[in-house]
């Protein structure tokens, strides 16, 4: 299909080679290795933030409102200063000062019109690059600018990182890292709880623009790295990563400033590796793939252990609903016949009428309940409860009729309501909660459930 | 100023783009989905480069198609990691086009060789241009008339978005308004949020290949958000953002060529002068709009309407 | 440093403006006026608060109840007027002031745990740039004990009940220990226990001498609850001791022809007849 990656195959790296990037012997890889490691470090630790915040696209809005910036500083500089256009400093400072206007104004636009977030970050985005294209254009007329120009801020020029670029973005981590630690309980309750916060009289406004200003840092000298669209990518994927590990917000951070690390090393490394693997492209995909292995994976919200989870409530519920179903024809039926209630057999069919069960699901319900020993198939049309199942299923029986009263007693539902509502509620009761009600509705005199049941609950099968 | 005919079809391009743009742009507003058109436009590149891969050619059509499947793509992995992983909608959008991005990089990189794909011409795109590359010609009377082929690709676009929008105006409506009471209706609220995101892919595939993404973004968004600060009518909105735009499109190519030269410089781009310029109306309708802009909003709070003026009601 | 005046418990100091206005009410209200767009929410708000009283802020949906809470802590701006807490503007009086918000009003997935959450009512003590000690933690699990879930103080805020984050909504503000409470629905979508709990905390705050304002929109319980109501439409229709305000007469001015309303209206009258 893909004729032309055939034939350009991959020229596996030499064990020499491996180490002498892995131990970073050469200096110009280890600048880059280094520089992209430590940039994924601080865009992790300030993309929490900004996920948290609900602004991850700001971001985007942000790089792109650099771009005007960088083409008018190199035009102030050559132009007025008589300075080399590809100073870099004043190029970044250039960024630095339209990536904050651009952030002011999309808080500006949202605070003080209808407009919101996202249109705000949208027009800001479109309006600036656009300034910014137009800017380029005019600056590739100008006398002083060669033809490896300005372009290396939209795709990255992650091979070329120059030591000035690995001192700035070191300077930078070490910024953001100082203010995260700082500030971690300010920015923590700014991002739980705005209005709490502003009550208190943290200024709201300010914390914003503090946040706001360390990503544009970071963006600012990650634009040069990794390039105006990746840079993006840096600031969302390690903190949405780190969100499925834990419920822990100091866990969070520093998780998902080790996901941007190893991104950014091992994509550098890659890349260095490797023949035609564009670094910034590498760490992203490297980024995108443990945010995929952290979303089915996550040990606190990842998929898989939802899944489980919901599967096994799912399981508890039907497994309540059939043995209490049963409990209640076994009952039922004794009270008729005054049987032993443990000898009477439930015919297949009644239990399928008593609830709006398929044969499908009774049929699996009573399997599953089979290999738990808790049902006893007599035969193909009749099941009993077992010795064990008679116990928790007198439980679950018990269990269900104390919620329907404490429903009926303490909570103004309609009484005609209360069976479904229990159905529901019974599956979240923990133990400790039983009691409690147990002893609370003791004290009111709620009649006890038939003779043996209570004692079946209480001390195992009649 | 040295006005012709191709100043003339520059503007009518852009227009064209700006009708194309607003009305899915208004839509993506009102539903708080801004950024889609963005996300879209970066996320395409793979789809550019696997067209092209897979076929050998660079024939329009093809890259057409692979780029828009990759445009629905983008909606469709975001709304899957929103749903399945519970994550941030705007953080989705941003990992997904993010990543799609470094993968078209990457294939570019990895095959180029073959392909002569320059990443930043799809990004800049060129409206000056549009003009050399003639569908047709006739003749009117005397003069003979060309018409590019931006202008028939736009003008499709524009009217295929105008008949979805026409014919789909409720359910579009009721959809972006409230999902849920959409649902309850029998409207089938998640196709109506994937014939828009469609909308958006083709729009934006379609306009960035002939005059770059800048412009579309720009056009789905300012004029929509502009046409929000005027009306509260959901078909005004429409109108207006269609009429903003186009505006913006006749202004910003009048700046393209006239302000360069006031500050030394030859010429600028179109199309980022057209971002440009939306920026522009913007904020005039930002600071003076009559009911929403920042001006009446400061005047207002001093001059509040007295609801007791009238007798009370006293049952 | 979030202001310096925040370490000025309530001072004697007189207040900013001579007027009839009681100087050491803990709130008064001087002609309150919020709008959105030119229509206005809130309009001449005038009102004092006597020390010790539970209020009820009652009204229809749209009468502007959260909008009054939000006025007087400086969350939405105010067209004109004046909001005095013990004699003095909020601004300086923050720390004597505890605020309860709407449950929705936060994002319950954030990953903080309980505990986390009771602790943010100590922040403005704790500073800028410090850590959170023991001592603080200490203080947001008597918080937290005193509304029955301390056993609950690790658990991750999206795993609580809503009733149970209701709870934690109210022990982060007991933590603050303030004496004027604003409660912005805290009976909104708890459970019937939850109800109860918040009502015996509310009556022990009150019994402590602290005053607290809770708006509440049912109406069957207003008699048992509080001993003070705000009847709020736009304006204050009513405002005084429960027993003389809460009467069919003033509920009529205040929901105005919402029959439903009405109806519930009457049945809370009739419960006060009972009573």
């Amino acid at each position: 299909m893909v004729s032309g990656l055939h034939n350009t195959g991959l020229d596996w790296p030499s064990i020499e080679a491996l180490l002498n990037v892995l131990l970073l012997e050469n200096s110009t890889t280890a600048k880059v290795v280094i520089s992209t490691t430590v940039l994924g470090l601080a865009s992790g630790l300030v993309g929490c933030f900004l996920l948290l915040r609900k602004r991850s696209l700001m971001g985007d809005a942000l790089s792109h409102a650099c771009l005007p910036g960088i083409g008018l500083a190199f035009i102030v500089m050559t132009q007025f200063m008589g300075l080399e256009g590809k100073n870099l400093s004043g190029l970044l400072l250039g960024a630095t000062i339209t990536g904050i206007i651009g952030v002011v104004l999309v808080m500006m636009i949202r605070n003080t019109s209808r407009i919101k977030d996202d249109a705000a970050m949208g027009i800001v985005l479109s309006v600036f690059f656009g300034l910014g294209t137009v800017v380029l254009t005019l600056v590739q007329q100008s006398p002083g600018y060669s033809a490896a120009g300005l372009e290396s801020f939209i795709y990255g020029k992650t091979a070329s990182i120059t030591q000035q670029d690995a001192d700035m973005i070191q300077a930078v981590a070490a910024v953001v890292f100082l203010c995260s630690v700082l500030l971690f309980k300010e920015f923590k309750l700014l991002c739980f709880d705005e209005g709490f916060s502003r009550s208190q009289g943290w200024p709201v406004n300010g914390l914003d623009v503090i946040l706001l200003a360390l990503v544009t840092l970071v963006t600012v000298v990650g634009l040069q790295a990794v390039g105006l669209i990746l840079i993006i990518a840096f600031l969302i994927t390690p903190a949405a990563a780190a969100r499925f590990w834990t419920n822990d917000l100091t866990v969070m951070v520093i998780l998902s400033a080790i996901i941007g690390s190893i991104s950014g090393w091992l994509g550098a490394t890659l890349s260095a590796l490797l023949p035609r693997l564009p670094a910034g492209a590498v760490i992203v995909l490297v980024a995108a793939m443990i945010f995929m292995f952290s979303m089915f994976f996550g040990s606190a919200r990842g998929v898989v252990r939802r899944w489980l989870s919901m599967y096994k409530l799912k399981r508890k519920i039907g497994r309540q609903h059939l043995l209490r179903a049963v409990f209640e024809i076994q009952e039922a039926l004794c009270l008729e016949q005054s049987k032993d209630p443990a000898n009477v057999a439930v015919p297949f069919k009644t239990l399928l009428n008593h609830r709006s069960w398929t044969p499908k699901r009774v049929r699996q319900l009573l399997r599953q309940a089979d290999h738990e020993d808790h049902i006893d198939l007599i035969d193909g049309d009749n099941v009993r409860l077992s010795e064990s199942g008679f116990g928790e299923a007198a439980r679950i029986t018990r269990n269900h009729r104390l919620w329907e009263i404490f429903l009926i007693t303490h909570a103004d539902i309609a009484a005609s309501h209360v069976d479904r509502d229990a159905d529901s509620v019974e599956h979240v009761l923990s133990p400790d909660m039983v009691r409690e009600l147990e002893e609370k509705l003791d004290m009111l005199g709620i009649p006890e459930s038939p003779h043996y049941i209570a004692q079946a609950a209480r001390g195992g099968p009649a | 100023m040295n006005w012709i005919v191709d100043d003339t079809w520059i503007v009518i391009i852009g227009a064209l783009t700006a009708i194309a743009c607003a009305l899915p742009g208004c839509f993506l507003v009102l539903r708080g989905m801004s950024m889609m058109g963005d996300a879209i436009s970066h996320a395409v590149l793979p789809g550019l480069a696997i067209a092209f891969l897979v076929t050998g050619t660079r024939a329009s059509f093809t890259m057409f198609i692979g780029a828009a499947v990759v445009g629905v793509l983008t909606a469709v992995f975001t709304q899957w990691i929103t749903n399945l992983g519970k994550v941030d909608r705007g953080a989705s959008m941003g990992i997904v086009f993010t990543t799609l991005f470094a993968l078209g990089l990457l294939l570019i990189v990895q095959a180029a060789d073959y392909v002569d794909l320059d990443p930043g011409c799809v990004l800049y795109g060129n409206i000056e241009w549009t003009t050399f590359d003639v569908s047709f010609e006739f003749n009117w009377g005397s003069t003979l008339v060309f018409v590019p082929r931006a202008a028939i690709i736009l003008g499709s676009v524009a009217l295929l978005n105008l008949c979805i929008t026409v014919f789909f105006f409720k359910e579009l409506k009721i959809s972006a308004f409230d999902p849920e009471l959409a649902t309850t209706q029998g409207i089938n609220a998640q196709l109506m949020h994937y014939l828009l995101m469609t909308q958006v892919a083709i729009t934006t595939v379609a306009a960035f290949e002939v005059v770059g993404s800048i412009i579309v973004i720009a056009m789905l968004v300012t004029p929509a958000a502009t046409a929000h600060l005027l009306t509260d009518r959901l078909h005004w909105m429409l109108v207006i953002s269609a009429i903003i735009g186009a505006s913006a499109a006749g202004i910003g190519h009048v700046l393209a060529i006239v302000v360069p030269p006031l500050i030394g410089f030859e010429s600028t781009t179109t199309s980022g002068m057209m971002a440009v310029t939306t920026g522009l109306l913007f904020i005039v309708a930002w600071l003076f709009a009559p009911n929403y802009g920042w001006l009446s909003r400061i005047l207002s709070r001093k001059d509040v309407e007295n609801p007791f003026s009238g007798p009370l009601p006293t049952d | 440093m979030p202001d310096l005046a925040y370490h000025n418990k309530p001072s004697a100091t007189p207040p900013l403006r001579e007027d009839d206005h009681s100087p050491r009410a803990p709130l008064s209200i001087h002609d309150l006026t919020v709008a959105y767009h030119r229509k206005p929410v809130l309009w001449d708000i005038d009102l004092d608060i006597p020390e010790g009283k539970l209020v009820g802020i009652i009204g229809p949906n749209g009468a502007g109840k959260s909008t009054l809470i939000k006025a007087c802590l400086d969350l939405v701006p105010k067209a004109s007027g004046l909001v005095q807490v013990y004699g003095q503007p909020y601004k300086r009086q923050r720390s004597v002031v505890g605020y309860v918000p709407q449950r929705e009003s936060v994002d319950w997935d954030f990953p903080v745990s309980a505990l986390d959450v009771v602790t943010m009512g100590l922040y403005r003590d704790i500073g800028w740039f410090k850590v959170v000690r023991r001592k603080h933690k200490d203080i947001a699990r008597a918080a937290l004990d005193r509304v029955g879930i301390s056993h609950l103080a690790e658990r991750q805020i999206s795993q609580l009940s809503g009733g149970q984050q209701q709870r934690v909504f109210l022990a982060r503000a007991l933590a603050q220990d303030a004496s004027l409470y604003f409660m912005d629905e805290p009976f909104a979508a708890v459970d019937a226990a939850t109800e109860r709990a918040i009502v015996t905390l509310l009556k022990d705050l009150q019994s402590q001498g602290k005053t607290t304002l809770v708006v509440h929109h049912d109406l069957a319980t207003v008699t048992q609850y509080f001993d003070y109501v705000i009847l709020l439409n736009m304006r204050v229709v009513a405002a005084g001791p429960t027993e003389e305000v809460f009467t069919a007469e003033n509920l009529h001015r205040t929901y105005g022809g919402k029959l439903t309303l009405l109806a519930e209206a009457g049945h809370a009258l009739s419960q006060i007849k009972r009573g």
